[in-house]
């Protein structure tokens, strides 16, 4: 699908580098055409125009586009006249951009989106560079619904790789609960749907290819399901039996698993089965403790939960097969602690969960070797934090409007955004990046 | 109550003595041929008391079984008045303090309450539903509303209370019975909740 016009790597450009250096070293997926700089998250953003979009749908597929690249937190979108179209073309031609004036705009890339008849033709202009250094061709479907808005997501997605060599997380949709009724809605709060469930429905979860979502249900007669969302149809995995409930399904990082928890009267412990169903395997012997909320490492080989084995809920990260556990939020120990939610961030560097501070909930992540805890909200009550693909922005559930509604923050520049309208939003999980239609 | 009993006892007296005029009159009226015809001036007149003593009788037995039918009904109100008692007893739910599983004094009256009707009636399961107020992780709230259904269990269990007659079921802080976010509805949320899933149609007495 994408044709790489020029294997050269930029320049650093004017506006934003300070001393040139490699941003992602180790991402060896896609080498030699990013743009170069000097990327300090709290200050610097590529600067990039995206030009006039022709065509029907040319004004939706622009605003499309730059929303997400501003929603990424990396870019700046830069607004030009666009009332004399030629103004933006070197003098004479059709095809040359005018560089020196987007380097006057201070435009590190300019996109180029034309309208084909199997989608969209897609052209990065490096400014500094003063030539095209990536093309690509993406397909759109006829008509414009949830799979085309998400094939300009992807779009979108693929334009952030080129500039910044790491893939953007607008192909995403977060999955959530209003009351007791799932939803899942596109990462920048369009396309909100309700998915119908068995009732009672809490927790829902993401298989790592985006296809199927695993949730729970409270009460009598708890169980564990997996709804493919091709179908609508849910599937009984797991009944929890008389006297306990199951909760926190998490699936494993390679889809074949599902951990969750089984609470009883005597304890709740950590179960693994296979996401067919079967018999389910104990990870953890609680003693009369509960534990919850499991999330594994993204290579699979860890899993951090909550417990109150000590007397009050604290994190604790264990091997995939239930041993070696030892307290992850070890720091200011008192018996008024509360810390819970925890989800292992997809870099496996932290792992994001809320803290009661002050009576409330707050979001904090935690370096995974240990080490200090960073405080990210301050802001109302902010709680259940799941990390988008990108390991830089969470979704969360905040009451700062006064009704809980679901935030994105980008951790690393504090920038915040509600994604959704309507009360009593709450559990979020961030789907994966999304590959094909859904 | 009282005023209801007197009156019952008073119609019963009435009962009585009509019933013992009736045996006194009879023996009287007995010898009497049936198909003589009148041939005195008294005939007539015994005619209409014989008439009125009848009407007299019938009324009264009327009365009795009216009587009869009320004093039944009146025991039937007072056994469901009871058994609508000890169902509020066995179904009255039991408070927590903040962040607790552990039983409360009040908690321990309201269980002890309870004990005595749950052994005079064997037949009766219940179930006891675990709820947490709001604060709390909503997830982890689900682990411990099982807790405190437990803990209710336990009790009761330790107090004679047969295991297989009590199911337990947690329902975190999903079912609020008081709306809001200050002390006074937490409080009334943070509970757990009793209710008879079979045998609880007629409750005996302890």
């Amino acid at each position: 699908m994408i044709r790489r016009a020029h294997l050269v790597r930029a320049v650093a450009t004017c506006c934003l580098a300070a001393a040139p250096s490699i941003i992602h070293a180790q991402d060896t997926t896609f080498r030699g055409v990013t743009i170069n700089g000097t990327y300090d998250p709290l200050r610097d953003k590529w600067g990039v125009v995206v030009l006039p979009v022709a065509g029907p749908q040319g004004d939706s597929v622009r605003a499309i586009v730059q929303r997400d690249l501003d929603f990424s937190d990396r870019f700046s979108i830069i607004a030009v006249d666009t009332s004399d179209v030629s103004a933006l073309h070197a003098r004479g031609t059709a095809a040359g951009l005018n560089y020196p004036l987007f380097a006057r705009l201070a435009a590190a890339a300019v996109v180029e989106i034309t309208p084909v008849p199997s989608g969209l033709h897609v052209a990065l202009y490096d400014v500094a560079a003063a030539k095209v250094i990536n093309v690509g061709e993406f397909s759109l479907p006829p008509t414009m619904g949830r799979d085309w808005r998400m094939a300009v997501h992807r779009t979108s997605d693929e334009i952030a790789r080129w500039v910044t060599g790491q893939r953007g997380i607008a192909a995403t949709r977060v999955a959530y609960m209003r009351g007791s009724v799932v939803h899942i809605v596109d990462s920048d709060g369009a396309g909100d749907i309700a998915i119908p469930t068995a009732e009672n429905a809490m927790s829902p979860a993401w298989n790592p290819v985006g296809s199927s979502l695993a949730y729970t249900t409270y009460g009598l007669d708890s169980r564990l399901f997996v709804l493919d969302l091709a179908t609508g149809r849910s599937r009984n995995i797991v009944s929890a039996g008389r006297n306990a409930i199951v909760q926190t399904p998490t699936f494993s990082p390679d889809g074949s698993t599902i951990v969750y928890a089984r609470a009883s009267e005597s304890q709740g412990d950590l179960y693994a089965v296979t996401r067919d169903g079967g018999t389910s395997r104990r990870l953890t012997v609680a003693r009369g403790a509960y534990n919850a909320s499991p999330a594994f490492s993204p290579d699979g080989r860890r899993i951090v939960y909550v417990s109150n084995v000590l007397g009050r809920p604290e994190l604790y990260v264990m091997d995939a097969d239930g041993t070696g556990a030892d307290v992850l939020t070890n720091y200011d120990f008192s018996e008024n602690n509360y810390r819970s939610d925890p989800d292992w961030s997809p870099d496996g560097r932290q792992v994001a969960y809320q803290e009661r501070i002050d009576g409330r909930f707050q979001i904090r992540t935690i370096p995974i070797t240990g080490g200090t805890p960073k405080l990210l909200t301050s802001d109302g009550e902010n709680e259940q934090p799941s990390w988008a693909p990108d390991a830089r922005h969470l979704v969360f559930t905040s009451t700062r409007t006064g009704v809980r509604q679901l935030w994105v923050l980008d951790s690393e520049s504090g920038r915040l955004r509600q994604l959704t309208r309507s009360g009593g939003s709450r559990l979020a999980a961030w789907s994966p990046r999304l590959e094909g239609p859904r | 109550m009282k005023r209801l009993q007197r009156v019952a006892g008073l119609t019963s007296t009435a009962v009585a003595v009509a019933v013992l005029a009736g045996c006194h009159k009879k023996p009287e009226a007995a010898p009497e041929p049936v198909a003589t015809p009148a041939f005195n001036a008294d005939s007539a007149r015994l005619a209409q008391e014989e008439a009125a003593r009848r009407a007299a009788e019938d009324a009264a037995r009327r009365r009795a079984a009216d009587s009869a039918a009320a004093a039944q009904a009146e025991a039937a109100r007072a056994a469901t008045a009871a058994a609508a008692e000890m169902r509020t007893t066995l179904t009255s739910p039991v408070h927590f303090d903040y962040d607790q599983s552990t039983l409360r004094p009040d908690a321990q009256a309201a269980l002890d309450a309870k004990i005595p009707i749950l052994q005079a009636n064997s037949d009766v399961m219940i179930r006891i539903d675990g709820n947490t107020d709001e604060r709390g992780s909503d997830e982890y709230n689900l682990a411990l509303g099982e807790r405190r259904a437990a803990a209710a269990k336990q009790y009761l269990v330790q107090h004679g209370i047969a295991d297989n007659r009590i199911e337990t079921v947690s329902y975190g802080e999903e079912r609020p019975v008081a709306q809001g976010s200050d002390e006074s509805a937490w409080s009334q949320n943070r509970r757990d909740e009793f209710e008879i899933t079979s045998g609880g149609q007629m409750l005996r007495r302890p």
